[in-house]
């Protein structure tokens, strides 16, 4: 180790010398990726300032019309793309999670392992298919299916966006809780096997239990998904700035930066008010990403 | 020996690359030179080699027409490159008053603020804008008022316009796209829409309508195929020669936007009389436009 260290007077082996070049190397390559996020969060927070300033952070959080190209009398409130996001999220978190937590006990304890090696690949695959084609799928077998059996007008809503959200977090919610499944120690479930438990009442209650921070992580991952996704969403969603009802066509703030941006004029308010959208949901993520590391750090711990 | 042919195949590799760099970078100051002689000469019967890059950006609903006018007009000048890039109209407006491109598009007629501010119009075509249906949609025709309340949501069954019963799905564009703002100013209806679905295409509206037997959208006339049904406006059916005459309501010119005062390079100055000329009637026809000079 002290070889790694320049500049003690004697000339380097060449062999320290490589040694020192590809220290620095890694460093300047962890440093590109801090200074990305840097430069990210400077600029988003630069750009995403001002029309917060000019439409007011009252009005702009609380605000419930949106009307960017009105050219009389624009509007720039954002909470129903704000609730429409938590909403959303919450709707494929409540479908989400418990279907990913029994499928993760399934593929961790109950499946034969035959079996459990034909499923994980799929879900992996699940894992892998473009946010676009999920949209497509939904726009094509979902929204007519929707459409039929509440008698709507059209499809496009907050409910079609939740089951197809809910499926896409689905991978990752399985695969990290069947991690923390595993991980729980063989002698707890055979204590309590040994105590007349079922296998069931085991995994319910003793695994579960002893997984309870990576199962959080897994849904706190899953929410970060959801809330972040735009393709998929805003395909099957709608897009009309409607304070968010189940069955009305919602705007989320991720489609609604989207759908907007293209045309948004360099400089104009309607961009600048994109951007504080932008800033909003990167907040959002942050603390999401926050709540992450606790689970995780609260999991090592533990 | 494999290290030497690897490096020999790695070599050719770099020669390649430098060749390529070579090629753009020695065509673009040549285009200078042979610039000042033919100044506005039109493109058909050019005895000078016209040469260099022209620039266009903006209406999305334009793409179809100018990449059937680049095309023709590439292949009578091969020298020369004529690029789209379809940002909408508001920024196609802008990037020709700003310089940044050669010619802007713009697929609605220019603001008293943008010939202001040194825009120029050059109507190139006229575009109808279809009121789409479902094709199993018993609505054959409808009037512009009729369709304004549509869209304004005082009219939500189709029991109401002599159809089946059935709640009306409005579906339009996304807030900025050219074809809505037309649409909604020609009806009158702007910023009072009451859309129950936005989309961000042209084929989306399409798409939904074929899909949805309670739909009613636009599109482009260009755009309108068999998958959904065109509803006559005031009793005139959407086609060319009714966009032409000018009795089918819905209209809407396809302008290429230049600024004021600036000149343009001969290949961007030929290809705008190229496209204004006679002889490109018959290609913006095969994109599915009117030409408003043929």
């Amino acid at each position: 180790m002290k070889a790694l260290i320049p500049g003690r007077g004697g000339k380097l082996t060449p062999k320290e010398a490589m040694e020192w070049i590809m220290k620095v190397l890694f460093l300047i390559c962890g440093f590109i990726a801090i200074a990305f996020v840097l430069l990210i969060t400077i600029y988003l927070v630069i750009s995403g300032l001002p029309a917060i300033r000019e439409v007011g952070l009252v009005d702009f959080l609380f605000g419930t019309r949106w009307a960017s190209t009105d050219q009389t009398d624009p509007a720039y409130g954002i909470l129903p793309f704000i609730l429409t996001s938590i909403y959303g999220t919450a709707g494929a978190i409540l479908i989400g999670v418990p279907l990913g937590f029994l499928m993760a006990v399934f593929l961790a304890k109950v499946a034969p392992p035959k079996v459990a090696a034909a499923i994980r690949p799929a879900v992996d695959l699940l894992a892998g298919i473009p946010s676009v084609v999920y949209g497509l799928v939904g726009m094509m077998v979902l929204l007519p299916a929707i459409r039929e059996t509440f008698h709507l007008a059209a499809g496009d809503s907050l409910l079609a966006a939740i089951i197809v959200l809910a499926v896409m977090i689905l991978p990752s919610i399985i695969s990290v809780s069947e991690t923390a499944l595993r991980a729980v120690p063989k002698e707890y479930e055979e204590a309590s096997l040994a105590l007349g438990a079922t296998e069931l009442e085991t995994y319910f209650r003793v695994t579960a239990p002893a997984a309870k921070s990576g199962i959080a992580a897994a849904v706190v991952l899953g929410v970060g998904r959801a809330i972040g996704e735009a393709m998929a969403i805003l395909m099957v969603a709608g897009n009309v700035a409607n304070m968010p009802s189940l069955f009305s066509s919602v705007k989320f703030l991720t489609t609604a930066i989207a759908s907007e941006m293209s045309y948004a004029a360099v400089g104009s308010l309607q961009r600048n008010a994109l951007y504080s959208i932008g800033l909003v949901l990167f907040l959002f993520i942050m603390c999401i990403n926050i709540f992450l590391n606790v689970f995780l750090k609260r999991n090592k711990e533990g | 020996m494999k290290r030497i042919t690897s490096l020999v195949l790695s070599g050719v590799l770099c020669l390649g690359l430098l060749a390529g760099c070579g090629g753009g970078t020695s065509s673009a100051p040549s285009s200078n030179p042979s610039s000042g002689t033919n100044s506005a000469a039109p493109s058909e019967n050019t005895p000078t080699e016209l040469s260099g890059t022209v620039n266009t950006d903006g209406s999305t609903s334009m793409e179809s027409v100018v990449k059937a006018l680049a095309e023709a007009f590439m292949e009578a000048n091969p020298d020369v490159t004529v690029n789209y890039s379809g940002t909408g109209s508001g920024t196609g407006i802008e990037s020709a008053t700003a310089g940044t491109c050669d010619i802007g598009l713009s697929s609605r007629a220019l603001e008293d603020a943008e010939k202001s501010s040194g825009a120029v119009e050059n109507i190139v075509a006229l575009d109808g804008v279809a009121v789409v249906v479902n094709p199993n949609n018993g609505v054959e025709d409808l009037t512009v008022e009729q369709i304004a309340q549509i869209f304004k949501g005082e009219i939500t069954n189709w029991s109401e316009l002599g159809g089946a019963d059935g709640q009306i799905a409005v579906f339009g564009r996304e807030a900025g796209s050219g074809t809505r703002g037309a649409f909604e100013e020609i009806v009158g209806v702007k910023d009072a829409c009451k859309y129950t679905n936005e989309y961000s295409s042209t084929g989306d509206v399409i798409g939904n309508v074929a899909s949805n037997p309670n739909g009613i959208g636009y599109a482009s006339l260009s755009a309108v195929n068999n998958s959904v049904k065109a509803v006559k406006v005031g009793g005139v059916a959407p086609s060319e020669a009714t966009v032409l005459d000018g009795t089918y309501a819905i209209q809407r010119p396809f302008v290429m936007v230049t600024k004021e005062g600036a000149e343009l390079s001969p290949a961007a100055q030929a290809f705008l009389d190229f496209s204004m000329s006679a002889d490109a009637a018959d290609i913006i026809a095969a994109a599915g436009a009117v030409s408003a000079n043929g």
